[in-house]
């Protein structure tokens, strides 16, 4: 007899995909940064910013700095059920974690899209 | 496993009596150098922004990182950023199943952190 145990968010297969896709998201691009730095660093302001106001460039790096919240969520959500035993101080931790990565995305969009 | 040395297990995890295998330094480290890149994300995103913003704000952005402990302590990120990259590859390759036979683990724990500190000193000098 089969016993299923309808238990759990069910979030846990999702988020194990979540951290190795934006994985590979962020491993890709930082080679191309590296690649980019060490073949054609962009020496003043000029080439550094020429290099941002590039509509895929800054679509790939937004797409990065995404990659990365999403993966920080997952992996500091993991540190806080971990170590932080007491429910009501673990939640408070978990939604100022939150807050904190929704406000550097928004951060992020504004630095990579004021750029004229 | 004899009963003796079932009973002379500690009931309670002591950091400082557990002697961690390599691949749990290599563990415990992804985790130190991972929350520590999440708690600078402020930090890293101000500079960012510094650097792009206008000509003005990329002199501010070159007197801050040419400033030497702001050096030291983008040198300690490069390191986490360096071991966090390393070890995730690592832990995408056991995923495939690849090297998870003991001899393979260990090896590859020691290639993770050699890895990067030689990465992190190459990059550090040429950097600096």
């Amino acid at each position: 007899m089969v016993r299923r145990v309808p238990v759990g968010a069910h979030y846990g297969l999702r988020d194990w995909l979540v951290q190795r896709v934006t994985a590979v998201v962020m491993a890709v691009y930082s080679l191309m940064m590296l690649a980019l730095v060490v073949f054609a660093p962009p020496a003043h302001y000029g080439a550094w910013k020429g290099l941002f106001a590039q509509q895929w460039f800054r679509l790939a790096s937004l797409l990065f700095a995404l990659s990365v919240f999403w993966h920080a969520w997952v992996g500091v959500r993991d540190i806080l059920m971990d170590y932080v035993k007491a429910t009501g101080t673990r939640l408070a931790l978990q939604v100022l974690v939150v807050l904190s990565l929704v406000a550097y995305a928004l951060w992020s969009i504004q630095i990579l899209w004021s750029i004229s | 496993m004899s009963q003796a040395t079932a009973r002379n297990r500690p009931k309670h995890l002591n950091l400082f009596q557990i002697r961690l295998p390599i691949p749990g330094i290599v563990s415990i480290l992804h985790r130190i150098s991972g929350a520590s890149l999440f708690l600078m994300l402020p930090f890293l995103l101000y500079l960012l922004q510094q650097s792009l913003q206008s000509p003005d704000s990329y002199i501010h952005f070159r007197a801050l990182v040419g400033h030497p402990l702001v050096k030291l302590i983008l040198l300690g990120l490069l390191w986490a950023f360096l071991h966090h990259f390393c070890a995730g590859i690592r832990y995408l390759t056991l995923d495939m199943h690849m090297g998870t036979d003991l001899a393979a683990a260990r090896s590859s724990s020691y290639a993770v952190v050699g890895v990067s500190l030689v990465m992190t000193v190459i990059l550090g000098v040429w950097l600096w």
